[in-house]
């Protein structure tokens, strides 16, 4: 058993696949058989597909595909899916009981555009129920372990899909991202993440949480895996209206084309965001920011009303999901409770009460709240007008800097069941990721490093659709840092 | 008292072949139970709606028929109401208020009512989405469970809102005729189809409590609906009483309202902008083109009727209002130039037996020639009036061609003399009281004539009977005397 795959780039593999296509089961059999040795102790997933009908899968694929050589550009590499994107015959339960046995009949675009590329879903990953949470306790099922230290959460809400990478039990996975659920497990995991611009990835098949934040985007262990992965799964799609009408890109090849002209940006460090940082996740942040500005202009810049932000993110992605959530009913899917002589609303507040976990309830009741008539005026309008003001504050900072700059997550990764006892404290620790969620802008978290063994994430905010040049931001990084292709000893 | 109503209708738009968010095809009619649906319009997690661009044209279409101001973008909210029948539970629907705007407001109708023209303003018009269906098994009051069809949830729907600017049920009636015909002029949809077209009427006396009657199914019910609203609120008034703000369900079977629910505060929505559809401008060249392609639509062509055809105001409503009728008109106006006659004969035994027979006008096989062949026959004196009537059925069925049927059966006017005077022989061996009033009263020999009638079917020719009896009763007085 050869274990060289586990911590292979997806680039190196597909150069591997392409010299001998049967090596790809070779492959599969040691991310299967690290599963087997690690996962008990993770728990990154909800479920796993079988190996044999990964094996199958990848068999029929083979025969598809041989009439079309060369293979499809990321043939055979293994893809941790978050479960709450919708794959046909595979179940889907974000996390939830409401959704235990809910297998979706169709696709999410994203996992169609996988497919199209040759990708393997071999399993879905734990997250917290309905994304609502940033460490991955609020699954209904279980709670995922930190990898690089199992007494502490993974970060989340896609701490699945970050411990997954973390423990070497997928080669890249999908997240999705609403207040940071990308960001905050990437940089608690030592892996990179990418919230992208709004609209550049189909929400289609992605079980909202808060439409107009929600995106879904890559997570992988370097920069050209998050580009390759973001590249198979971005562009312009029909089935949502609030897709950008834009032709394919290939941000690989953007990326190599930055790195070789290697332009000169001008940075900002948002000051508020490193002061309100713990002391050991400012200087880990600081000393690789020292890395970007060895080479780049560096300047200091304000950002003001950050908490403001965070009432105003909170407040939006509960109204918003107490809308969406308001489906889960038990009537055409997920969990059923008796019917016959009872009234309809008997039976849904059933289904609701013992479907939704605590945390989702609570959102649910208070996003009911700040839409209701007397107090919508007073909460989400409020919350509305904070976001163009917010928009504004930040595009005339974009006015004068490339990027901006901030640690992703103010405090090292917590311990289980910190966080409960405080929950305002856990809604505070989202400051510096929902801004890029509340102006759809995209954001990226890249490893800067340990402290004590624990993991601390930089975050880079740019315009929209500046993908290109957080890529070409981590890119730089990471040849520095060398904070590559790691895999915990677990 | 002055009675106030109001009216607020849902048209489906037949006309369009798929949902008004997903692709799948709307014409769920005769469908098996959710056989017409798709993940979407199921409300599947993860699934988002996009608008339907020709719902949105189509709307445009009716805003400007029906005289509205249309918006300069389409918006649309969620309205968030637990329900069995809404996938979602929540409606994908649109909203007149601050930060919102409904696809079109502030127009008006015109009806004729009594010799004089009225307007009935239109207060706003909404797109949104039909729920599916509840189906009770072994009826609503004896089920133990229901079951739920969704092939109808998420077919394109109008909402339609008047001021309340009727003054009676007749008025109603009136302005909802008009306003059908204005929908089936523009093509948009065929409120013949079962379910296509519903109502919620709001009626009060003038400073008393406000009522609505929900979901009446059709026009004949609405004004019975009304009529019944007044007498009991009326009676409530009469005896001091108040009438109770509430909302009320129109009993079809047996002509009552029973209160469904006190409305004594309005409900909340939570309405709030759909975040899955974003807004989509609609631009003024958009409502210029969509303007330039209404057809002619049923005010002006009441006008040309009368103009190009004479007729009065009343013909030339009776036939524009059903459109059908009016093309049919048209088409045998071509080729028969006593308009006033052939009008009556469409409005009065023609549309009489498409209705006796039931039949669908869009699979009526008579052509209007069928029609003006038989004036035509009349004229001639080929047929009488009542063969014509005896015939009328049997054209509108289609069942005959007309030439070969009268060939066929020998069934023409009887002029033959020889065997109308041995008819009128025997009438008058037959009626010995009638021929002595007749030979003392030239007036009497109508009876005579009628016996003769009766005796040919009324096939004989009216004329040439009463020459030939004015011939047998001379002979008899010249017997006489």
């Amino acid at each position: 058993m050869s274990y060289k795959y586990i911590s292979m780039p997806v680039h190196r593999l597909i150069e591997e696949f392409s010299s001998d296509v049967h090596k790809v089961f070779e492959y599969i059999d040691s991310i299967y058989d690290r599963i087997h040795r690690v996962e008990s102790r993770v728990r990154a997933f909800i479920t796993i597909v079988p190996k044999e009908q990964v094996y199958s899968y990848v068999e029929n694929l083979i025969r598809r595909v041989r009439s079309t050589y060369p293979l499809p550009r990321l043939f055979g590499v293994i893809v941790g899916v978050k479960d709450n994107i919708s794959t046909r015959g595979i179940r889907t339960t974000c996390g939830s009981r409401m959704l235990e046995n809910y297998i979706p009949p169709y696709d999410a675009t994203t996992i169609e555009k996988l497919r199209n590329v040759g990708m393997v879903i071999h399993g879905k990953t734990n997250m917290d129920e309905f994304a609502m949470g940033s460490t991955t306790e609020t699954s209904a099922f279980y709670p995922t372990r930190n990898p690089w230290s199992l007494e502490r959460v993974p970060g989340g809400s896609s701490g699945g899909s970050g411990a997954a990478l973390a423990a070497g039990e997928a080669s890249v996975a999908l997240g999705s991202d609403t207040g940071g659920s990308i960001r905050n497990p990437a940089a608690y995991t030592m892996v990179y993440g990418l919230k992208p611009t709004y609209g550049l990835v189909s929400r289609y098949g992605l079980i909202a949480y808060a439409s107009s934040m929600d995106q879904i985007g890559p997570m992988a262990r370097n920069t050209l895996d998050l580009a390759l992965t973001l590249t198979a799964i971005s562009g312009h799609d029909p089935r949502d209206s609030t897709s950008l009408p834009m032709q394919p890109v290939d941000y690989v090849e953007l990326l190599n084309e930055l790195l070789h002209r290697e332009p000169r940006l001008k940075i900002g460090i948002l000051k508020e965001l490193f002061e309100g940082s713990d002391d050991e996740v400012r200087k880990t942040v600081y000393s690789s920011v020292d890395n970007l500005c060895a080479y780049h202009e560096c300047v200091e810049v304000s950002m003001p009303y950050t908490k403001e932000a965070v009432a105003a993110y909170y407040i939006i992605a509960m109204a918003e999901a107490s809308s969406n959530l308001s489906r889960f009913d038990g009537v055409r899917y997920g969990l059923k409770v008796p019917v016959e002589n009872r009234s309809w609303i008997d039976a849904y507040t059933e289904v609701r009460t013992r479907g939704f976990g605590y945390e989702v309830r609570k959102r649910i009741a208070l996003g009911a709240y700040v839409l209701s008539m007397g107090y919508r005026d007073m909460y989400y309008i409020r919350a509305l007008r904070f976001r163009r003001m917010l928009k504004e504050n930040l595009n005339s900072i974009f006015s004068k800097v490339d990027v901006v700059v901030s640690p992703t997550m103010p405090i090292p990764p917590p311990k289980l069941g910190e966080f409960f006892e405080d929950p305002v404290k856990i809604y505070l620790a989202d400051v510096s990721t929902v801004i890029a969620n509340l102006v759809g802008y995209p954001a990226i978290s890249i490893p800067a490093g340990f402290w004590n063994g624990l993991p601390a994430g930089l975050q880079i905010m740019s315009k929209s659709l500046s993908e290109p040049i957080l890529l070409y931001l981590s890119a730089q990084l990471e040849e520095r840092t060398k904070l590559r292709d790691l895999i915990a000893e677990v | 008292m002055r009675v106030l109503i109001g009216l607020e209708i849902h048209v489906q738009l037949t006309a369009l072949s798929s949902k008004l968010f997903c692709p799948t095809h709307s014409g769920y009619r005769g469908g098996n139970p959710n056989t017409y649906v798709c993940p979407i319009c199921l409300g599947l997690p993860g699934t988002l709606p996009v608008v339907n661009r020709r719902a949105v044209e189509y709307a445009v279409a009716v805003a400007k028929a029906l005289n509205c101001e249309v918006s300069d973008r389409v918006m649309f909210v969620r309205k968030h109401y637990f329900y069995p029948d809404l996938p979602k539970n929540y409606q994908i629907t649109q909203y007149d208020g601050p930060g919102f705007t409904s696809i079109a407001r502030s127009g008006y109708v015109r009806i004729f009512v009594d010799g004089r023209t009225k307007m009935v303003r239109i207060r706003r018009i909404n797109i949104e989405e039909d729920p599916g269906k509840i189906h009770y098994v072994g009826g609503i009051e004896e089920a133990h469970y229901s079951l739920v069809d969704y092939n109808r949830s998420g077919v394109a729907l109008l909402e339609i809102v008047t001021e309340p600017d009727m003054d009676s049920p007749k008025e109603a009636r009136i302005f909802l005729d008009k306003l059908i015909a204005i929908l089936e002029y523009l093509g948009v949809t065929e409120t013949a189809l079962e379910g296509s077209f519903r109502v919620d009427a709001n009626i009060s006396i003038e400073g008393y409590g406000r009522v609505e009657v929900k979901n009446i199914g059709s026009i004949k019910d609405v004004e019975k609906a009304l009529t019944y609203e007044i007498v009991r609120q009326r009676r409530i008034i009469e005896q001091g009483g108040a009438v109770a703000r509430e909302t009320r369900h129109w009993d079809e079977r047996k002509g009552v309202t029973v209160p469904l629910r006190a409305k004594e505060f309005e409900e909340d929505y939570r309405y709030f902008p759909d975040p899955d559809l974003p807004p989509i401008t609609i631009s003024n060249d958009m409502i210029n083109m969509i303007a330039s392609m209404i057809p002619e639509l049923p005010d002006h062509r009441i006008e040309r009727f009368m103009v190009q055809y004479n007729l009065d105001e009343y013909r030339a409503t009776v036939l524009v209002l059903s459109k059908w009728l009016a093309d049919f008109f048209e088409e045998g106006a071509k080729m028969y130039s006593n308009y006033k006659r052939l009008a009556d004969m469409i409005i009065t035994d023609f549309l009489r037996w498409v209705k006796e027979l039931s039949i669908d006008p869009k699979r009526l096989s008579v052509k209007p020639y069928d029609i003006v062949r038989l004036l035509e026959l009349l004229d001639k004196g080929v047929l009488s009036i009542k063969m014509v009537k005896e015939l009328m059925p049997h054209v509108v069925s289609g069942g005959i061609n007309i030439d070969e049927y009268i060939k066929l059966v020998g069934y023409t006017r009887i002029d033959d003399e020889q065997y109308l005077e041995q008819v009128a022989l025997e009438a008058v061996k037959e009626n010995p009281k009638a021929v002595e009033d007749a030979l003392k009263n030239p007036k009497a020999i109508n009876f005579l004539i009628g016996a003769v009638m009766k005796k040919t079917g009324g096939r004989a020719d009216p004329q040439k009977t009463k020459d030939i009896l004015v011939r047998v009763l001379e002979k008899v007085r010249n017997l006489e005397e």
